[in-house]
């Protein structure tokens, strides 16, 4: 039976040379839009989470209640112990002490006046530990666009955009000034090793990337770090992860009365980033249901165009004697294959393309120039394949063509058999 | 109709006098704390929200225009000079080699982390000419009987549109102070303690600023010597002086 439609369909082009194009099209856009959006929630995300969150973030309950404002007088004390027990307690994880500031950076003429200032925001990360991946984490190899990465604690890293703005470049001395722990006046002086390019509008507008000894010297924070960030394994958030990892830590970091006591927070927790994770996770539902409708509607009026064009046959199918549950069903069965092969097409374009995005990605930069908001945009944005790339199309490719054959086949059993002779007379 | 008149006439004369006394009272007071120039050391113990430091340090002033403070201890502030000449400021810190002007939003920092900003420092106008003075009340402070005067800006560039202060009756020196932004918002407390007779004139020792914007307890600076019209080398007051 599957054999004599095959054949049916293969020497009768207009009854699939259209549908499998229109599936194929249709599974194309599926597997296209969920990875690429996919991919750019992901990437948005996974930004979000190098730079500032983490896939959790343990701090003090104080710290985290004011983290806006990055106050580093609520910063943890006994950073090291503290990151210690985290490694012994959770190694499936990686853990990273960072510390922000904020400041000026101040550049010096020849008598060691202002030259030029600018306003800066600043990360302090180990940049020089033996086993530290931060800076891979942070790709700042690729993001180097002048000089070195640091080779000595009292070296930094400005971005691109910012050392231009100040008219300095790698070699030069410059000066921090900000606040202490304590709230003092920071002022201390950084060499600068390199330039770099975050691909972030708002990082690249005044970022400077310190080595965080050299951060905890100049802003008397010995031993204190604002954050410990913990990353997954798997390089990706994920709630399911994340939930052991809370309970954990409450388990064996009970929350106290004080308010310096260390408190843990998921990435959805911070910085208003539920949404986005929720978003990416019922992206894929959203694009499939999006297509799956979207391609029914075609392919019910591809069907009832092929219900007119094919109305003489069904006819004289039903007259020879066919029963019209039979006709109805070979139909079907026609539509089921047809949207195998359509599904099949579309899915390795639709891979195809994805890929190409995956490698090349796309450059946002002027979209993103005045992003304000709390989560990271990457200027360049890549699609993402995950495993349902592989057999999604299949939902909206099979199923659309065979319910659009369903809607349009309905008509079959509203033909009357007295009139068909007189209908294939005419 | 008469009654009304006379009313008002005799309110408007009470609120000339009351003006006229709260200015009198801050003039009083204005010679106990001035001096054409003075010498003091003091510390400056810091009650942070965790911990509490201590600073000392060596300031040298002439009038309220110029100054020059060199930080003692802790090793971490100790060689960091403050120059202020009328209403510039310099911080000189020796780790850096380098002199900074602070001007702009950070005359509103903290100084070395205390309830102090570097703009609490700066306004060097007398009191009686950026601020309309009314007494408000009388009350006892710590034992002895004061005027509540109120303070309200009649310029624009001022740090704290009102203020209020107990004065001292007899020995016409603030035992008390509160200063409050436009919308009303009480934004530091300081109290003035520890009032002793020094070169004729009386004058607190002792002073706990509290900013109530900020966690901590205040900060309590303390004067461990003063004294009065000293010569002081002009060369102080210069930005070389800052480096030496």
């Amino acid at each position: 039976m599957i054999k004599f439609l095959l054949k049916g369909l293969l020497r009768d082009k207009s009854r699939s040379l259209l549908p499998v194009i229109v599936v194929a099209i249709g599974v194309v856009l599926t597997v296209f839009a969920r990875g690429y959006i996919k991919g750019i929630m992901v990437d948005m995300i996974e930004q979000t989470a190098r730079i500032t969150t983490g896939h959790v973030k343990v701090t003090t309950k104080a710290y985290s209640d004011n983290i806006d404002q990055i106050p580093n007088d609520l910063a943890l004390l006994n950073a090291g112990r503290i990151k210690g027990d985290l490694e012994k307690n959770f190694p499936s994880m990686t853990w990273a002490e960072r510390i922000k500031f904020g400041g000026l950076i101040d550049v010096p003429d020849e008598n060691g006046e202002t030259r030029s200032q600018g306003p800066a925001m600043g990360i302090g990360l180990d940049l020089l530990s033996e086993n530290s991946v931060e800076a891979e984490r942070l790709n700042l190899n690729k993001a180097l666009v002048r000089g070195s990465l640091p080779a000595s604690p009292e070296e930094i890293l400005i971005s691109e955009d910012f050392s231009q703005k100040l008219k300095v470049n790698p070699g030069e001395k410059v000066t921090l000034i900000g606040s202490t722990m304590n709230g003092g006046m920071a002022i201390h002086n950084f060499s600068i090793s390199g330039t770099v390019r975050f691909g972030n509008t708002g990082m690249d507008r005044g970022t400077v990337i310190a080595d965080i000894s050299e951060a905890r010297l100049a802003l008397d924070m010995e031993d204190a770090t604002g954050e410990i960030l913990g990353f997954f394994d798997s390089g990706y958030y994920d709630d399911e992860l994340a939930a052991p990892v809370l309970a954990e830590f409450r388990n064996k970091f009970p929350e106290g009365l004080d308010e310096f006591s260390p408190v843990i927070l998921r990435l959805r927790d911070q910085a208003g980033l539920d949404l986005y994770v929720d978003l990416s996770r019922s992206m894929g539902t959203i694009i499939t249901v999006i297509f799956f409708v979207a391609i029914s509607l075609v392919l019910w009026n591809a069907g009832l165009l092929g219900g007119l064009r094919r109305y003489g046959e069904t006819g004289l199918r039903l007259a020879i004697g066919e029963e019209k549950g039979h006709v109805y069903r070979s139909m079907i069965t026609e539509s089921l294959l047809v949207g195998i092969a359509g599904t099949i097409v579309g899915t390795a374009i639709g891979l195809g393309l994805s890929w190409l995005m995956q490698t090349k990605g796309l450059d946002i930069s002027e979209f993103t120039k005045n992003a304000t908001t709390a989560i990271m945009m990457p200027n360049v944005v890549h699609s993402r394949i995950t495993p349902p790339d592989f057999y999604i199309g299949f939902i909206p490719g099979v199923l659309s063509t065979v319910i659009g054959t369903m809607l349009a086949g309905i008509g079959i059993y509203k033909r009357k058999t007295a009139q068909l002779f007189r209908e294939l007379e005419a | 109709m008469k009654k009304t008149i006379l009313l008002l006439i005799t309110i408007s004369f009470i609120t000339t006098v009351s003006a006229q006394d709260g200015v009198e009272i801050l003039n009083r007071v204005e010679k106990n704390m001035s001096s054409d120039n003075r010498i003091f050391e003091s510390s400056m113990i810091i009650h942070g929200s965790r911990a509490s430091r201590t600073i000392t340090s060596r300031t040298y002033s002439v009038s309220d225009k110029q100054s020059f403070t060199e930080y003692l201890s802790p090793a971490r502030e100790q060689g960091t000079k403050m120059l202020k000449l009328e209403n510039q400021l310099w911080i000189y810190s020796p780790s850096t080699d380098r002199t900074i002007q602070i001007s702009g939003h950070m005359l509103r920092q903290s100084v070395m982390g205390s309830d102090l900003s570097y703009e609490d420092m700066m306004d060097d106008r007398k009191i009686t000419e950026i601020y309309e003075s009314k007494i408000v009340g009388n009350e006892v402070v710590e034992g002895r009987n004061t005027w509540i005067l109120e303070l309200t800006a009649k310029v624009s560039d001022v740090a704290y549109y009102k203020r209020k202060m107990w004065i001292d009756q007899e020995r016409y020196v603030p035992l008390r102070e509160e200063l409050y932004a436009r919308s009303g918002q009480l934004l530091k407390r300081t109290t003035l303690t520890d009032v002793k007779q020094i070169s004729g004139r009386w004058f607190p020792t002792k002073i706990i600023y509290k900013d109530v914007l900020k966690q901590g307890d205040g900060t309590e600076f303390t004067m461990t010597s003063v004294k009065f019209n000293q010569p002081i080398p002009d060369y102080i007051f210069t930005k070389a002086a800052l480096k030496q």
